[in-house]
């Protein structure tokens, strides 16, 4: 399943770099004459609409919804780690503080507090990236705070400690790095998940705007023509179901792998 | 287990309340002048002033906080742009929906993870097993705003079998509460599998087959009781999650419900309504976790001396 996983997401990233290069189609090129045509062996996926080429799209999409992945688990597991490792470190007020933003946070289940900050806004790619990192840091924070106050006490840091190492040299040299196989985990399970939710949100029409390409906005469009033309439907789904089935293999498999406990006992 | 009550009561307070405080500055996170957003750019200015009086954005923001906070005491949040209602009644609504939507797409989730995860655990490292496992990671990564329109397009139109959209009778709650309930479907069934794996290796299991205990009975009467705890737990906290893919689920369906609501709002506009859909979903999350909590220190007494 890892290896699944990771050729999934491999060939993603190669279809997002060069697919679009070498795609004889312009995603925004259209063909008003041919409009819904469905699959043809020149149109791979069909048409859309406007009578642009979906598989060209779709390719251009991966570029969106791979960056948006690729940003939101970037600063959310930078944030989270950041915060995570003071609140866990320092413990006290500090992580009383810490703690309670992040019980607000996680107050608002899933993709409702991005639906509210893009509400207020307004639709666009980096608003949309910004709300998705305020929501994600906290997932992250909690478990490096875990991990930290786990590794504090452990003996190796204790000797770092007593042979006067400063606290950040402890925190990045010695505790955070404990904690990196359980982030690298949730990151690759997290992208998939950043890749689900950048498209809900561009489906409810408060993420990327067109005519930017993206999966989400793909499906939006293509539920008008649902009975003449569901390959409008069917393909963008697809794209999403089996790149954020790539990365929770990838993600499952790093775990299996990282923690043999999980291993062992859980799978 | 009154003061395990009354700690797990005390932290919800706070926490009430920066979820007022968050959703009371949303509107004052809107660039330029809210109420111009509100009507648009071509609104007279007579207009944006009057709205923005009604809505006590020309007074101080200490003074707005605290009208907002006792309108939600007294359940007031305000009226609707749009209608001219009140915000409150326009939600409780729709409330009923939702919630019907909500426990259908749970019950939908229990029934189909639950024989799985069973399944998957007690032939553990068979084809039904990895079947099973994959099936329920194909589920938590299908979009149900993809499965969604894809059963429309099978049951509703090609075979006739169910109703597109809206509500009303058992049929029209078929597919929604299939596409809403597929990823809890999926993440029920893999924590149903961890948990029997970790049961049906205890000695009381043992010791019912040694006593002469059918297998069937072990499994289904001793180690699936047992293993039930930590998935009513998951069950609670995977509510919110299912509030919020209703917002999904509701657009796609047009099911009269409170997600619905939101989208359509945010589409006009229309902020205080906005503000009080979002409230209220996360209110309710808040008090079905708190409730989850309270429920999981009662059914597990180790819980409530931690």
């Amino acid at each position: 399943m890892t290896k699944i996983g990771a050729a999934i997401v491999l060939i993603a990233i190669l279809a997002a770099v060069v697919g679009p290069v070498v795609v004889p189609f312009d995603p925004a090129d259209q063909e008003l004459a041919l409009r819904l045509e469905g699959p043809t062996g020149l149109h791979w996926f069909g048409l859309d609409e406007l009578g642009r080429d979906i598989f060209a799209r779709i390719l251009s999409g991966a570029r969106i919804s791979l960056l948006v992945g690729l940003v939101v688990v970037g600063v959310s597991s930078t944030v989270g780690i950041l915060f995570g490792s003071i609140a866990g470190y320092f413990g006290g007020v500090v992580d009383e503080i810490i703690s309670r933003v992040m019980d607000i946070l996680l107050a608002f289940p899933g993709l409702l507090l991005a639906i509210a900050m893009v509400a207020v806004l307004g639709p666009s790619l980096t608003n949309v990236i910004l709300a998705l990192s305020l929501i994600g840091w906290v997932g992250y924070a909690r478990l490096v705070r875990g991990q930290v106050l786990r590794a504090r006490e452990l003996e190796f840091v204790q000797a770092a400690r007593a042979l006067g190492a400063s606290t950040p040299r402890i925190l990045t040299r010695h505790i955070i790095p404990t904690a990196l196989p359980a982030v690298t985990v949730q990151a690759t399970l997290g992208m998939g998940g950043a890749i689900l939710a950048e498209a809900a949100l561009s489906f409810l029409g408060l993420g990327v705007q067109p005519p930017t390409p993206s999966w989400g906005t793909m499906l939006s469009y293509g539920r008008a023509h649902l009975l003449e033309a569901p390959h409008l439907t069917v393909f963008p789904g697809l794209a999403i179901a089996v790149l954020v089935l790539g990365f929770n293999f990838l993600g499952d498999g790093l775990r299996d792998a990282l923690d043999p406990t999980t291993r062992r006992e859980a799978r | 287990m009154t003061r395990f009550l009354a700690r797990r009561l005390a932290l919800t307070v706070p926490v009430l309340l920066g979820v007022a405080t968050l959703v009371f500055s949303l509107i004052h996170l809107i660039p330029g002048d809210p109420a111009q957003a509100m009507l648009g750019e071509a609104a007279p200015q007579a207009d944006v002033q009057e709205l923005r009086h009604r809505l006590g954005l020309d007074r101080p923001l200490f003074e707005q906080y605290a009208i907002f906070l006792r309108g939600l005491v007294r359940g007031d949040l305000g009226t609707s742009l749009r209608t001219g209602a009140p915000v409150t009644s326009q939600i409780v609504e729709r409330m009923p929906a939702t919630f019907e939507l909500a426990a259908a797409a749970m019950l939908v989730a229990i029934l189909v993870s639950m024989p799985l995860g069973i399944a998957a655990a007690v032939r553990r490292g068979t084809v039904v097993d990895h079947a099973a496992m994959t099936l329920s990671l194909a589920g938590v990564s299908v979009p149900n705003f993809w499965l969604g329109p894809l059963m429309a397009i099978v049951f509703a139109v090609e075979l006739g079998w169910l109703p597109v959209s809206g509500r009303g009778t058992w049929a029209h709650l078929v597919l929604p509460a299939v596409s809403l309930g597929a990823a809890l479907a999926a993440i029920l069934a893999r924590m149903t599998r961890t948990t029997m794996l970790e049961e049906l290796r205890e000695q009381y299991v043992q010791a019912a087959r040694a006593r002469g205990v059918s297998r069937l009975r072990a499994v289904l009467r001793h180690a699936f009781r047992n293993s039930l705890i930590p998935v009513v737990t998951l069950i609670g906290l995977q509510f919110g999650a299912v509030l919020t893919g209703a917002v999904i689920t509701e657009t796609i369906f047009a099911w009269p419900g409170i997600g619905r609501l939101l989208i359509q709002s945010i589409g006009f506009r229309d902020y205080p309504l906005v503000q009080g859909c979002i409230l209220l979903i996360a209110l309710t999350y808040v008090g079905v976790n708190l409730l989850t909590d309270m429920l999981y220190g009662v059914l597990d007494p180790r819980i409530r001396y931690e």
